[in-house]
């Protein structure tokens, strides 16, 4: 195990995120609703970079009681995009929305003192 | 635990380079060696209207040049080229869709188009492309077939004198006017011995039924000077069936398929491989399973109905067989063995060609190839490069450069 620096706390302000080289991997760190979550860059698709992409929250269809169609709309829920072709994760696990068999490789990120670190 | 020095990169959405969003495809050409042999690309895009410019100086009709450049001062209101409706770039999810304006090529001299295009062909380990438009894809449903012909002799004429001549790793099937069955038979007559042209190109979506008479003369040049058509499917939301359709995946899935099985069966039942035995034919973009779907319904229903297609001597799926597919975007089952025999029917070693599609949104890399685990080494190598090569008579040649 080893632990690779990512940022100064200050320097990862919520909403931001890095991509850290650790060796042969490559991790996406996120800071997003006072949380850090950290991936593989690899998507389990083409391997495009896939902690690169747009943070965009889950679309929902509205289906009233009565099961009609009602419109869109966007849920709590928070994905980030893989920007080569649009495959969508939950910010929160690393899940694939298409597929939730396959997920992104999860990352343990740690915080001393000042210093944000990813454990690979 | 050790705590080692680590290379922390910030995500600037402010900036944008091919080269850094294709890393990861450098990275997969060079564990791969791809260096090691030729790959061509047979279905790969520019954005054409990013030139229209330039386009529009070649337009001959002095009267149509003023009204389509006068109407291009407002876009997004009344225009003389056709658009379409639909949301190819997922809500801003495809990244590159936007970003590639911010783009910086070198000050070389060469075409912006060539630039770009160059840097994401080596990012992915292509030696040669087939370059094809975006927008004009849906000019064959333009209402004034004198516009498509306009607009289709411009970008051609713009293609090769400012492409095509300058860059020999780009060629192009060129874009034939097939509503206007005599310009379709000059564009062939016109550009066919043009440096870099390997073919020429029907945009499927479009409402012209390819055996009728008056293509046949364009047929009889095609296959005499052995070059070959190709057929590159797309979508329309105005096609009164897919009017049906509510989202973008719907009309997608369905409409590039859609249109190719239309002009395959025309092309199929009228006997077209039979009168023009030695005419290469490519159906492009269109993936790979209509094709295995609509061998077995044509099988099935010609042994019942030969007397509806007298002209064909064997069966439909036995012709489809002897013509050529572009890969993209190739499906990829859950069960592999499902695959395989896809690639069994339409006999893929030989046949099938790779395309990337790049830059659009369903782009596919040349490993959905080299991955296959049926596929041996030399049938890899075909599909990849050497099947294109010997339908385009490219030299064959590794000129790429893998960052």
């Amino acid at each position: 195990m080893a632990e690779w620096f990512v940022a100064k706390a200050a320097e990862l302000p919520e909403g931001d995120r890095r991509i850290v080289v650790a060796g042969k991997d490559e991790v996406g760190v996120f800071h997003h609703g006072g949380a850090y979550y950290a991936y593989s860059n690899y998507c389990v698709h083409s391997g495009g970079p896939a902690c690169e992409g747009v943070l965009i929250n889950k679309v929902v269809d509205l289906i009233d009681a009565d099961r009609t169609y009602q419109g869109q709309t966007f849920s709590d829920e928070v994905h980030f995009v893989c920007p080569w072709h649009g495959y969508e994760f939950e910010l929160a696990t690393g899940r694939c929305v298409g597929d939730r068999r396959l997920k992104l490789k999860k990352y343990q990120v740690v915080r001393r003192g000042d210093d944000i670190y990813v454990v690979t | 635990m050790d705590t080692v020095p680590s290379e922390v990169r910030k995500l600037n959405f402010d900036d944008y380079s091919t080269a850094k969003h294709l890393e990861h495809a450098a990275a997969q050409a060079r564990a791969r060696n791809f260096q090691d042999f030729l790959i061509v690309d047979v279905d790969a895009h520019h954005y054409e209207n990013e030139s229209y410019k330039e386009v529009f100086q070649y337009i001959e009709s002095p009267v149509i040049r003023h009204d389509v450049i006068d109407s291009s001062q407002r876009p997004g209101r009344s225009a003389m080229i056709n658009a379409s409706v639909g949301n190819q770039n997922l809500g801003g999810r495809i990244t590159r869709a936007n970003l590639r304006r911010l783009q910086k090529v070198p000050a070389d001299g060469r075409h912006r188009d060539i630039a770009m295009t160059l840097e994401w062909m080596d990012a992915m380990g292509v030696d040669y492309a087939c370059m094809f438009p975006t927008p004009m894809l849906f000019l064959g449903l333009h209402p004034q077939v004198e516009i498509e012909v306009a607009l289709c002799r411009a970008y051609n004429r713009w293609l090769c004198e400012r492409i095509l001549a300058v860059e020999p790793r780009l060629v192009s099937m060129l874009y034939i006017p097939f509503n206007d069955p005599e310009a379709a038979y000059k564009t062939v007559k016109d550009f066919g011995d043009c440096k870099g042209v390997v073919g020429f190109m029907v945009t499927s979506p479009r409402y012209r039924p390819v055996h009728d008479n008056a293509y046949m003369k364009t047929y009889a040049l095609l296959e005499e000077m052995g070059k070959p058509i190709s057929f590159h499917a797309a979508y329309s939301w105005e096609d009164r069936a897919l009017q049906m359709t509510n989202r973008f995946i719907s009309v997608h899935s369905l409409g590039f398929m859609w249109f190719n099985m239309i002009h395959m069966t025309n092309w199929v039942v009228n006997g077209l491989p039979e009168r023009f035995p030695k005419l290469k034919v490519l159906w492009i973009e269109s993936g790979l399973t209509w094709a295995y779907s609509l061998m077995q319904r044509l099988d099935h229903s010609y042994m019942m109905r030969t007397s509806d297609c007298p002209s064909l001597r064997r069966k439909p799926s036995e012709y489809m067989r002897e013509m050529y597919f572009s890969s993209q975007p190739m499906e990829k089952p859950d069960d592999p063995s499902i695959l395989e025999a896809t690639f069994r029917m339409i006999n893929a070693e030989t046949q099938l060609l790779w395309s990337s599609d790049y830059p659009h949104w369903d782009f596919d890399l040349p490993g959905v190839i080299y991955d296959l685990p049926f596929l041996s080494e030399t049938a890899k190598r075909n599909i990849l490069g050497a099947n294109a090569a010997r339908v385009f008579g490219l030299d064959a040649k590794v000129v790429k450069r893998i960052p």
